[in-house]
């Protein structure tokens, strides 16, 4: 009853508020994140060699790095360098980085398994190189690596809990502050997880739809 | 620059020693999911329907949550709640292997899915028991071939322990970020500490490929080429 | 005593939804004699044979082994699986294992016989099915016949009373049909007793006592096989042999 009261009373219009900076880490990001996924997946494939070694080099990097250690090197790392970013901005920015590296592998599998037919089908017709490689291959392999891609996209939900600590109070942070200040730690973290069920839940829905929308004969 | 080079310098010994503590995290993690992903992956493979409910709702409940949730929730929540004194390493590797163990079942829940019933039908022809059947004949079937996504697990639970920073665990990024305050190099010595990172990474997958090889049989895994 | 069967089936059911697929099956085998079973497909004659040794449990009906009934207890029924082997289609030899681990597996772990003899009993049969070279290779390394042999070794270490065949040389490429039907033939001549379901007519005519024609989920006729390759009673048997047996003919020319 105690508890109930808590939640009703302290918790929830703090979580309220953290709920919608989540929301906005992830409707931010995952855009971002895919758009830098297909270049860099596109480098790999189609790129001359130094540009296959930095996109090589890219997802080396941010693959082997932890995603809060990444976090860090943005926000604490970069001012003295001379380049500063808001709390928002940094998490936003480590998100998308992490998330190009890890779609793109999805994303590159899928186009090396479009049968290069439908390159040479599409210059046949007049289109350059890189027009064929954007209008034909790209729109095939989204569909063929949208399972791979949607698991980062949950990944990445989870993955904004990391923000608060570089002091973008999202759900998680907001949940910390108030089961502190009341000593309520149990209630409010099984509170914020289920917050993060209901996200993950409905997107894992919501990737089947897609899927299932985009999904096409001889696939 | 220099001086950036001299902070990493004398951080060095101390970051380095974190290693066994993220390792070790890593190694207890993947051990725990290993030890209740595979009995689950059996009981709802295997098991009746109700078993295979409750074990699909732990997978559900564990894939979805954040680590650094299970990370507040266990230390700050559950176990101060049962009275359980733990130290911070002990609740991130139960917290990881927890989580890990979702993944690990699923993963071994494929394998043994993908052996088919025909095994089964033949080993009981045989007249083992299911319990006989099971580990002689499914397990070590299944567990060939799950190697290659369950190695997977070892890259992700390498980034992931990262996050028991959040509760004060000593390992590579703590003592990093100690340094960091000590020395106020931030790059040079996150740098350093990602370059480790990725090191224990490529060189852990390395020694898997190693192994998988070495118990590697004809009609598993990946052909050689 | 002595007139007392080797296998009795009395009458056996069995359903999948509401698809009856045994309507009533009945039969017995005496020591030593071969029993072989052909039908259209579908008409469930592996279900059949899975019913005997339990891998499916019959709806109604009874199996008596050597005269004692089979119950369908939990740790009885892996004692008289023991004594019935059974030989699959599709090999189903355990993929993770050498020919000759494959053969003693069961002897160790079911048996619990030292590592040793089990050894000594595996090489032994893979002798019997001309498999002691292959001792040592993985089923991915086996051809369809090295296999079927293989599975055909890995029953016979358990010292089965009876023998059940489910087409084994139905997913073979003909040539290789030759020296499993071989194995079998030497099988039947030791005084083997077996029940075989296979549509190789040629086989069913050599070592048969007695052929069921089953159709529908009922042993329509049966009889030795003389009688059934000769003159059958009904038309659907008779249309059903004359067309195995040319199909039968066309891979003898072929290979
Ligand atoms: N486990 C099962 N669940 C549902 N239906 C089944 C099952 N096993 C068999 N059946 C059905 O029972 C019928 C008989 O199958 P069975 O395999 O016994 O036939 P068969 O005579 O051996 O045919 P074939 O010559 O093709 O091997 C088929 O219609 C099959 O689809
Ligand atoms: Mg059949």
């Amino acid at each position: 009853m105690d508890s109930l009261l808590f939640i009703q009373n302290n918790l929830l219009s703090a979580l309220w508020e953290g709920w919608g900076k989540t929301l906005r880490l992830i409707f931010m990001s995952v855009p971002f994140g895919l758009i830098v996924g297909i270049f860099i997946a596109t480098g790999r494939v189609y790129g001359n060699s130094p540009l296959m070694f930095i996109c090589r080099m890219y997802v080396l990097f941010f693959k082997g790095t932890p995603l809060l250690l990444l976090l860090f090197m943005i926000y604490f790392g970069l001012p003295p360098l001379g380049i500063s970013f808001t709390p928002f901005t940094a998490s936003v920015l480590g998100f998308i980085l992490c998330m190009g590296a890890y779609s793109s592998e999805y994303i590159r599998g899928a186009i090396q398994s479009v049968k290069t037919g439908q390159v040479i089908a599409a210059q046949a017709l007049g289109m350059t190189r890189w027009q064929s490689v954007f209008s034909i291959v790209l729109p095939q392999a989204f569909c063929r690596a949208l399972p791979g891609v949607g698991n980062e996209i949950i990944y990445l939900i989870k993955y904004t809990s990391l923000a608060h600590i570089i002091a973008y109070i999202e759900v998680t942070g907001a949940g910390k502050i108030v089961a502190a200040r009341f000593f309520r730690f149990t209630e409010t973290f099984v509170v914020v997880g289920i917050i993060y069920l209901i996200m993950v839940s409905v997107a894992t829905k919501l990737l089947k739809i897609l899927e299932k929308r985009l999904s096409f004969p001889g696939m | 620059m220099l001086r950036g080079f001299n902070a990493v310098y004398d951080s060095l010994p101390y970051i380095l020693s974190g290693i066994p503590i993220t390792l070790g995290l890593v190694a207890l993690s993947i051990a725990l999911g290993l030890a209740i992903g595979v009995p689950m992956a059996i009981g709802q493979t295997y098991g009746n329907k109700e078993t295979g409910r409750l074990i699909s709702l732990y997978v559900w409940l564990f894939r979805g949550l954040p680590n650094l949730v299970l990370l507040f929730l266990f230390f700050f929540g559950v176990f101060p709640m049962l009275g359980i004194r733990l130290s911070p390493f002990v609740v991130a590797a139960i917290a990881l292997g927890l989580r890990s163990a979702a993944y690990q079942t699923e993963i071994f829940r494929g394998a043994f899915l993908s052996l088919g019933e025909g095994q089964m039908l033949a080993a009981r022809s045989l007249g083992m028991s299911k319990r006989k059947a099971i580990w002689n004949i499914m397990f070590p079937q299944a567990i060939r071939v799950a190697l290659p996504g369950w190695s997977n697990e070892y890259p992700i639970l390498l980034t992931d322990s990262s996050v028991a920073y959040a509760i004060g665990v000593m390992e590579i990024l703590t003592r990093g970020n100690q340094m960091v305050t000590r020395t106020y190099q931030p790059m040079p010595i996150y740098f350093t500490c990602a370059l480790i990172f990725i090191l224990l990474n490529f060189g852990g997958i390395r020694l898997i490929h190693m192994i998988e090889n070495l118990i590697r049989i004809p009609g598993f895994g990946r052909e050689e080429q | 005593m002595n007139n007392t069967p080797v296998l009795k089936v009395q009458d056996i059911h069995k359903s999948f939804g509401n698809v009856e697929v045994l309507r009533g099956v009945s039969f017995e085998v005496e020591k030593g004699e071969t029993k072989v079973f052909i039908g259209p497909s579908g008409t469930g004659k592996s279900t059949l044979l899975k019913c005997i040794n339990q891998l499916t449990i019959p709806d109604r009906g009874n199996v008596w082994l050597n005269g004692r009934e089979i119950v369908h207890s939990h740790v009885k029924i892996n004692l008289y699986r023991q004594q019935m082997g059974m030989v699959f289609q599709n090999f189903f030899l355990f993929d993770h294992l050498t020919a000759v681990r494959n053969v003693e597996i069961s002897l160790i772990k079911v048996k619990r016989m030292n590592r040793k003899e089990a050894r000594e009993k595996a090489m032994e049969e893979l002798s019997r099915v001309g498999m002691a070279d292959k001792a040592n290779s993985y089923p991915a390394e086996l051809s369809g016949g090295q296999a079927q042999r293989l599975s055909i070794a890995r029953a016979l270490a358990m010292d089965p009373e009876v023998m059940l065949f489910d087409e084994p040389t139905s997913s073979l490429d003909p040539e290789l049909t030759g020296e499993v039907l071989d194995v079998m033939r030497k099988l039947a001549r030791g005084g083997m007793t077996m029940v075989v379901v296979t549509h190789e007519m040629g086989f069913a005519r050599w070592a048969a006592n007695e052929i069921f024609f089953m159709d529908e989920g009922v042993i329509l006729e049966s009889g030795p096989p003389a009688e059934m390759f000769t003159r059958p009673r009904f038309e659907r048997t008779r249309r059903f042999i004359s067309r195995m047996t040319e199909l039968y003919a066309e891979e003898q020319s072929d290979g």
